[in-house]
């Protein structure tokens, strides 16, 4: 079954009469055991949604992320399972009726995903940071999120211990729409599953515990811009469909090339219409640049990043990046090669002001999570300096960084939820003052996770910087390194002050203590140190599994 | 399979760190014994590997080659020439001498606090700086040196910034902020040398396609590497910024005294006396090799910059008020000696290079560490602080002398003979060089002088009064050192028969002969 013969299911259903009837309504073919990792989250958050329902409220948590637990191993073992196939490699292909493209990029992007998600799960998960409340432990999330904030029945809530365990099938939904997303080989999907796991991400962002007006703002600015960014991709799917009256990646691919060999007669005034392909193709880019924070439609990241739930702010930081990047990886790659050089001042722009924008805008922070969220900003630039380069090491080393990126950002975070005061979190930095002299191992680990967003050798941001700008300078964009360089140093400073706050500052008298976690932060923390020594100093391995996994297939 | 003598060499301290650094809170004497024991134990194998070089053999020996990071064509490759393994021996042989001088400068002031270990935390920074110290002079795959010049920040930055001077003038809270500023100024400076470094690194990669660079000399020799003279040109500027900052040149040396003088004395030993030698050293090593073309195109504009650092630096040391940063300034004029002999591109400059960061470094330690011991009593850096210690502390005042005396180059110590070398050499390419280069002389005589002059002749002054002589320790620590400066001066031969063949071999690669061969011959 071809990718052909499914557009002509949407595009000729009125007009072709002259097919036999049994043609018309063919079964379609879905290879199931490929898309077992998707399936076995999605089928695990529709069961997390009838948990909720039918379970009693004391056993909801426990059955809730022992589930969410037990669906993402799962799945990665799924993901492994696949690749050992060889899937990844000599048997790539194009699965679900041209839907979901089953390749080394879209495996590998997944078991990060997943992974990544695991160990977010963990801080979720997490209830001895804050205080117990009324006799019963709590995590980062509202009481009861539907009430208002300060209201009677928030107070019921609170008194009653109720937790909002929804947020486990609400992150499953989210995982399960990150997994289709860099997969995705058709527009359609790519904007269906862009939906599914950006739907569950606004509703976690609203759901904190503490400052709940500001988590609230977060979600209304992150929705409206969201919603805002999806209009922009809909439309350029819609203006594609024009040019190649189709939305598959392949069909696309070959108008956009010119071999393409028939014309459909509906489509003949815009079919190859350069107008419809530049401005849809920059369209599609705008939606999938806004969801990897890039200047300048990175508006969103600072506030989101501040308001969300802390471990929100994690799992969204890292898996979103990886899932966005993917999608559009493979669309400049699989859709767009032919337009490589009409996009390439474009990118480079956009890369250029991502890179320094970020890090200067940085420097004037003063919260933490704001901190970091333009040290995303600023990673998203660099990354585009590994997607531009648009040769095969190019792709694997922006599938290497985001490996690396994504484990010390949730690790990172995960530090952040620790360091509290009467308030919940202490996340403006002057409380941070002097917390090396009060907890010496907190502030190193997190000193650890710095540097390597700083990218000091033997760190894993090192290892994924050098992959990416290496990259970036055999595909000939020395300017870009340079400028990347640059703006390393600028990005540098402020990862140092906040080093140089923690160590060399005398501590405050009523600075915030350092919560000692559950063993599921622990894990987080630990695993996030580990990925980063070890790809930091032995990062061969990974570097072959993504180069190995650095082929899209068409 | 021979036993890997150089990655002991830079393990054995590594492994010490983290030993020191697992030391509980209460046991910090401990801690400081086994942070000794693992130095001496560095200087042990140190000591092996000098033994074990043949000065006539190949030119990199006890060499060491496993793969590494195959996808970026990074090899972790180690061997010593005899440039290299003098550095070693002179970082193995000093970290011992830092380690005592600094024994009670990291104890905490208060003893309330259980999981604070600013102890243990002092030794295993000078052991790890010392193991990557020793792992970069003996890289040589450029890949490898890059990471250790950049990761050696982090232990030295935490040095700086983390144990500052208790002898300083002002409030706590003013020192602690000027304290934190030289380390983060330090760390900047040499992070942004660095990362310019790093696209010069990713260049010569995408030019040459690997990073060992005995590959690359090779294919360069053979023709199958050729450059573009633009090309070498910003690769070799992309290199020499990072050294230049790091060792430091003028104008990029203004961190120096900042940090030299806000550090601990052990610590301002390590940045001057090991971790800056990296970049004179990489200078001889990477610039030279790597871009011979482009090394004489630079050589007048960075001839110039090295006078300009030998006058500027005597000056500014002749007017120092602090004693530390008077000796930071003096070691930036030393620095401007070292790289004019290694730009000079004649033998005797080079060689004479190569000695005067090894006699510098014991030099310099010598005298720093002195005055360190001069500080902690008096508890202030201000020369005019000082006077007329000679009569209550002659031993402090004598060892004080001599240390000042090698630092101006008498003839007799170590320094004479390497600073004779590099003047000779330079004069013999650039006469007028040469010349200029001399007047640094007379300006070191000035600024040594006067400062022995103020604080140590003259009437005593009350707060001296009573001041205690070197004890047993300070004595362990000078005495060695003194001897070594007197013994390298009359009798350098074991040195220069181990650099001169290396010296050789990067002549060679910068295809330059000397001009006037009759000085060789007469030497």
């Amino acid at each position: 079954m071809s990718a052909t013969a499914v557009h002509s299911l949407w595009t000729m259903a009125g007009g072709v009469t002259s097919a036999a009837p049994d043609e018309k309504f063919k079964a379609p073919v879905i290879e199931y055991t490929q898309l077992t990792p998707v399936l076995i989250v999605i089928g695990v958050a529709v069961l997390g949604v009838l948990v909720e329902a039918f379970v009693p409220r004391r056993a909801r948590y426990y059955t809730q992320v022992f589930l969410a637990v037990a669906a993402l191993v799962a799945a990665f073992a799924a993901v492994i399972g696949l690749a050992a196939a060889g899937y990844g490699t000599t048997k790539a292909h194009i699965a679900a009726m041209g839907a979901i493209a089953v390749d080394g990029p879209a495996l590998f992007l997944q078991g990060t995903i997943l992974l990544t998600s695991l160990v977010a799960v963990f801080t979720f998960a997490e209830r001895r940071l804050d205080p117990e409340s009324h006799g019963s432990r709590v995590d980062s999330f509202a009481a009861q999120a539907a009430s208002v904030p300060g209201s009677d029945s928030e107070k019921a809530a609170v008194k009653a211990g109720f937790t909002t365990t929804e947020v486990f099938p609400l992150l499953l939904f989210a995982v399960a729409g990150m997994l289709v997303f860099p997969a995705a080989n058709d527009l359609l999907t790519l904007f269906v599953a862009l939906e599914v796991f950006s739907l569950p991400l606004y509703l976690l962002c609203a759901v904190a515990r503490r400052k709940r007006l500001m988590s609230q703002e977060a979600a209304v600015k992150y929705f409206l811009l969201g919603a805002f960014s999806s209009a922009f991709l809909l439309f350029g799917i819609a203006l594609l469909y024009g040019y190649a009256g189709s939305v598959s990646y392949a069909q696309i691919a070959t108008v956009v090339d010119g071999s393409i060999q028939q014309i459909d007669p509906a489509l003949a005034d815009t079919m190859g219409n350069d107008v419809l392909l530049l401005i849809g193709g920059a369209m599609i880019l705008t939606g999938l640049l806004f969801k990897v924070g890039a200047v300048p439609f990175h508006m969103w990241t600072p506030d989101v990043y501040q308001g969300a739930p802390t471990p929100v702010t994690g799992f969204m930081a890292a898996a979103t990046k990886v899932a966005a990047f993917g999608a559009l990886l493979r669309l400049l790659y699989v859709v767009l090669p032919g337009l490589t050089w009409d996009l390439r001042p474009v990118m480079w722009g956009i890369a250029i002001v991502t890179m320094v924008g970020g890090a200067i805008v940085a420097i004037t922070q003063t919260d933490i999570k704001r901190l970091l969220a333009y040290s995303s900003i600023a990673h998203a630039g660099f990354i585009l300096a590994g997607v531009i380069a648009a040769t095969p090491q190019g792709i694997s080393s922006v599938l290497f960084y985001l490996a690396t990126y994504s484990f010390v950002t949730v690790g990172a975070f995960a530090v952040v939820t620790l360091v509290r005061d009467a308030g919940g979190e202490a996340t403006h930095l002057s409380k941070w003052a002097g917390l090396g002299r009060r907890s010496p191992l907190v502030a190193a680990v997190f000193a650890v996770f710095l540097l390597a967003f700083a990218g000091i050798p033997l760190t894993s941001g090192f290892s994924g910087k050098f992959a990416v700008f290496k990259a970036a300078a055999e595909g000939g964009a020395s300017g870009l390194v340079v400028v990347g360089v640059i703006s390393s140093a600028i990005a540098a400073f402020f990862y140092i002050r906040v080093i140089v706050l923690m160590f060399f500052s005398e501590p405050k008298a009523d600075g915030p203590t350092v919560a000692v976690p559950s063993p599921l932060t622990m894990t987080t923390i630990a695993v996030g140190v580990a990925v980063t020594l070890v790809l930091g100093l032995a990062p061969q391995y990974f570097l072959d599994l993504a180069s190995q996994a650095g082929v899209f297939v068409r | 399979m021979s036993f890997p003598l150089l990655t002991a060499t830079a393990a054995l301290p590594a492994i010490g760190a983290v030993a020191t650094a697992a030391v509980p809170a209460a046991r910090r004497t401990a801690a400081k014994w086994l942070a000794l024991a693992f130095s001496l134990g560095t200087l042990v194998l140190a000591g092996i590997a000098l033994a074990r070089f043949e000065p006539g053999g190949s030119r990199y020996q006890l060499t060491e080659s496993h793969a590494w990071i195959k996808d970026f064509g990074v090899r972790y490759e180690l061997g010593v020439d005899g440039i290299g393994l003098a550095l070693m021996a002179l970082t193995a042989l000093l970290i011992p001498f830092v380690i005592l001088a600094g024994w009670h400068d990291a104890d905490p002031l208060e003893t309330n606090s259980s999981r604070w270990r600013p102890t243990q935390g002092f030794f295993a920074l000078i052991l790890m700086v010392e193991a990557m110290v020793v792992l970069s002079f003996v890289a040589t795959d450029v890949f490898l040196f890059y990471i250790l010049f950049e990761a050696m920040l982090i232990p030295m930055y935490f040095l700086i910034g983390g144990f500052g001077d208790r002898a300083h003038s002002g409030s706590d809270e003013n020192a602690a902020a000027q304290r934190s500023y030289a380390a983060v100024k330090f760390l900047l400076y040499n992070l942004v040398g660095g990362l310019i470094m790093l696209a010069a690194v990713i260049g010569l990669y995408v030019v040459a396609g690997t990073f060992s660079l005995s590959e690359i000399a090779a294919a360069r020799a053979d023709g199958s590497l050729t450059m573009a003279t633009s090309t070498e040109r910003w690769l070799f500027l992309g290199f020499f910024f990072a050294f230049a900052v790091k060792a430091p040149l003028w104008p990029l040396h203004t961190w120096l005294p900042n940090a030299m003088g806000e550090a601990t004395t052990p610590v301002a030993v390590l940045i001057t006396a090991v971790v800056d030698k990296v970049g004179t050293f990489a200078m001889l090593r990477f610039c030279l090799q790597l871009f011979p073309e482009a090394s004489k195109w630079a050589t007048p504009v960075v001839l110039v910059l090295a006078l300009i650092s030998i006058i500027y630096g005597a000056l500014l040391a002749v007017g120092q008020r602090d004693i530390k940063r008077l000796i930071a300034y003096a070691s930036i004029s030393h620095f401007g000696f070292i790289i004019l002999g290694i730009f000079a591109m004649t033998s005797q400059g080079q060689s004479g290079a190569t000695l005067y960061m090894v006699n510098h470094g014991i030099s310099t330690a010598a005298l720093m560490l002195v005055a360190g011991f001069l500080i902690t009593r008096r508890g202030s850096r201000l020369i005019a602080d000082y006077g007329g210690v000679q009569k209550v502390a002659p031993v402090l005042a004598g060892t004080f002398l001599i240390g000042g005396l090698a630092t101006l180059s008498l003839p007799g110590l170590a320094p004479f003979v390497s600073e004779f070398l590099v003047l000779v050499g330079a004069f013999a390419a650039y006469p007028a060089v040469g010349i200029i280069a001399t007047t640094g002389i007379v300006l070191a005589a000035i600024y040594v002088l006067v400062l022995y002059q103020r604080t140590m002749t003259g009437p005593v002054k009350a707060e001296v009064q009573g001041m205690a002589d070197l004890k047993v320790r300070e004595l362990v620590v000078v005495v060695p050192l003194i001897a070594l400066l007197i013994f390298l001066g009359v009798y350098p031969k074991p040195l220069t028969e181990i650099v001169n063949p290396a010296v050789q071999h990067t002549m060679s690669d910068v295809q330059k002969k000397d001009p006037q061969p009759e000085v060789e011959a007469a030497k």
